[in-house]
């Protein structure tokens, strides 16, 4: 049923990239990304795949949790190299029909394919090693210096914090609610997109009357508990960045440098 | 309608690591018109049990069979099972989501395909089964009900399906002691005068005591004990490692047989404890003038 389903993928684990700072971490994630756009050849593109293998392998989770997350990606990964294969204008090479593979196309389609493949791999290595609590600790502190052109960093941390923890509980509700109106002869599955369309809304208005009451209990909750934002808050953990943190950022900044000069002059 | 529970296993989320074994080859078989008491901890399997009563969940393996019809088996037809077993949830009032009371009790007929004044009697019907009034309640809000009101509401939602069998998972949870004492009054009546079948989930010993005729004991997943209430009741050993424990009155009783002994043991109510305390007296007053 709908419980099955898990949100974040984090895998629990204490290798050295599970111990990275989350700040670290969501920063040299961006990095590679800048680094995986920059660079054109092959030379520039076996670098990446090198260091991505490296830190897969660094974060010790199982080769297949880290394919897993490339499921969602294969229509979209098929559909751009195709697009890319038979539509760049350029020398053709092969064609049948009306479809003229050309030799840039080859290569801008391949060199595509990879590109989005990394790209996924590593990021998702992001969630896949730092617990989603960790990710929005990590996602406030790098915001915080923004907070004086107002972007309030601690509020948009909190509203992902909660978000995620009711993600479970809501989904757990909308199965019960479910259950409690097919008891009563309800039918979710079978109609016309109208009828069935009609069909969600004893789901959903006992759903969001559950979602206000929980949220004005939260509130309250948390109210009793003397919150008042993020002003002078402590925290039970400290993000604290410790030597290994800083060798990483300079790796990557090496990168990005290495991603630039390549791009540039090589 | 009765229903038979042959070897039911039910495991959530196999294959995953958060498998969990939520049923473990339960059998058992309910009668026509009998009224069960269904006891256990929490996480015991009840509300799984329940649940499989009336196909809302598939076995893992096992059979169930409501009325001598299959519930596993292809072509049965699943809302004619759903509409011959009613099953109340916890906190059905959170189910509720029609603009007006008439409107939520007659979505349960309407779905049977019910309209008109067929729809409008079987709404009168239910309401008057839990005891609600049908001039002044119907065209109200659901919402503005109190507690113990919308209960009945939801409630009547599932009785308006004329089910044969009623199954009320902890039906009293989360009410004062006169909704509780409302509700308990209201279920012995559908059982007495409308002949359902009750199925009473509960975790009050008291309220089991008082209206079930027998007793089904849950714990982690396995049915571990049956018998009528009394014969239950008379395990209050067992009942307590289970994590469970006897009615208050039941407990008074053997207190008293231990200093005393010439106390009756096997009381379930009040009542009954009442008159068997009353006769102990006596029976001591007796033996003091003499």
């Amino acid at each position: 049923m709908l419980k099955d389903i898990t949100i974040g993928q984090y895998i629990p684990g204490n290798s050295i990239i599970h111990q990275l700072d989350p700040r670290t971490k969501i920063l040299a994630a961006l990095i590679f990304i800048a680094a995986l756009f920059l660079v054109t050849d092959l030379v520039g593109y076996t670098t990446m795949t090198l260091f991505s293998v490296i830190i897969i392998f660094l974060s010790r989770i199982p080769a297949r949790f880290v394919l897993r997350g490339l499921k969602p990606l294969y229509y979209i990964l098929a559909f751009t190299i195709i697009l890319n294969f038979f539509l760049t204008p350029g020398r053709v090479i092969w064609s049948w029909w009306f479809l003229r593979l050309t030799q840039e196309g080859l290569r801008q389609g391949l060199f595509m394919g990879w590109r989005l493949l990394l790209l996924v791999l590593t990021t998702s290595l992001l969630t896949l090693t730092s617990s989603p609590i960790a990710l929005t600790d990590g996602i406030e502190r790098l915001l915080s210096p923004f907070r004086r052109i107002g972007v309030p960093a601690h509020e948009l941390a909190m509203m992902m914090t909660i978000a995620l923890r009711f993600i479970p509980t809501l989904l757990e509700e909308t199965d019960k609610i479910m259950k409690a109106q097919m008891a009563r002869g309800a039918d979710f599955d079978t109609g016309n997109i109208i009828q069935r369309a009609r069909g969600m809304v004893p789901l959903l208005v006992p759903l969001f009357i559950s979602a206000f009451r929980r949220a004005d209990e939260l509130a309250m909750a948390m109210e009793a508990r003397c919150y008042r934002g993020g002003e002078g808050r402590t925290r039970l953990k400290q993000l604290e960045m410790a030597s290994r943190d800083y060798y990483t950022m300079v790796l990557m900044v090496a990168i990005l440098v290495f991603a630039v000069v390549e791009r540039l002059w090589l | 309608m009765s229903i038979r529970v042959e070897h039911l296993t039910h495991i959530y989320m196999p294959n995953t690591p958060m498998e969990s074994l939520a049923l473990d080859d339960v059998s058992l078989e309910i009668e026509d018109g009998e009224f069960v008491g269904l006891i256990g901890q929490t996480g015991s399997g009840k509300s799984t049990l329940i649940q499989h009563f009336n196909d809302l969940l598939k076995p893992t393996s096992g059979k169930v069979i409501v009325d001598g019809i299959d519930l596993g088996h292809k072509g049965t037809s699943l809302k004619e099972v759903r509409r011959r077993v009613g099953l109340v949830f916890q906190y059905p009032e959170h189910q509720l989501f029609e603009e007006t009371v008439f409107a939520d009790i007659a979505y349960g007929p309407r779905n049977m395909g019910l309209a008109g004044e067929e729809l409008e009697v079987r709404v009168q019907e239910a309401m008057e089964m839990v005891g609600i009034d049908y001039a002044t309640l119907k065209d109200r809000s659901p919402f503005d009900l109190s507690g113990g009101q919308m209960r009945r509401v939801a409630m009547a939602g599932v009785l308006a399906m004329k089910p044969k069998i009623l199954v009320l998972d902890e039906p009293t949870a989360g009410l004062d002691p006169r909704g509780r004492e409302e509700i308990l009054q209201q279920i012995k009546e559908l059982h007495r005068r409308f002949g359902l079948t009750v199925v009473l989930v509960s975790h009050s010993m008291e309220d089991v005591a008082r209206l079930a005729d027998r007793l089904l004991v849950m714990h982690r997943g396995k049915l571990v004990l049956t018998g009528t209430t009394r014969e239950v009741f008379a395990r209050a050993e067992y009942l307590r490692q289970l994590g469970l424990g006897v009615p208050q009155v039941t407990e008074l009783a053997r207190r008293l047989r231990e200093h005393y002994g010439t106390m009756r043991v096997d009381i379930l109510t009040v009542e009954e404890a009442h008159q068997a305390i009353s006769a102990f007296l006596r029976q001591k007053r007796g033996k003091v003038h003499a």
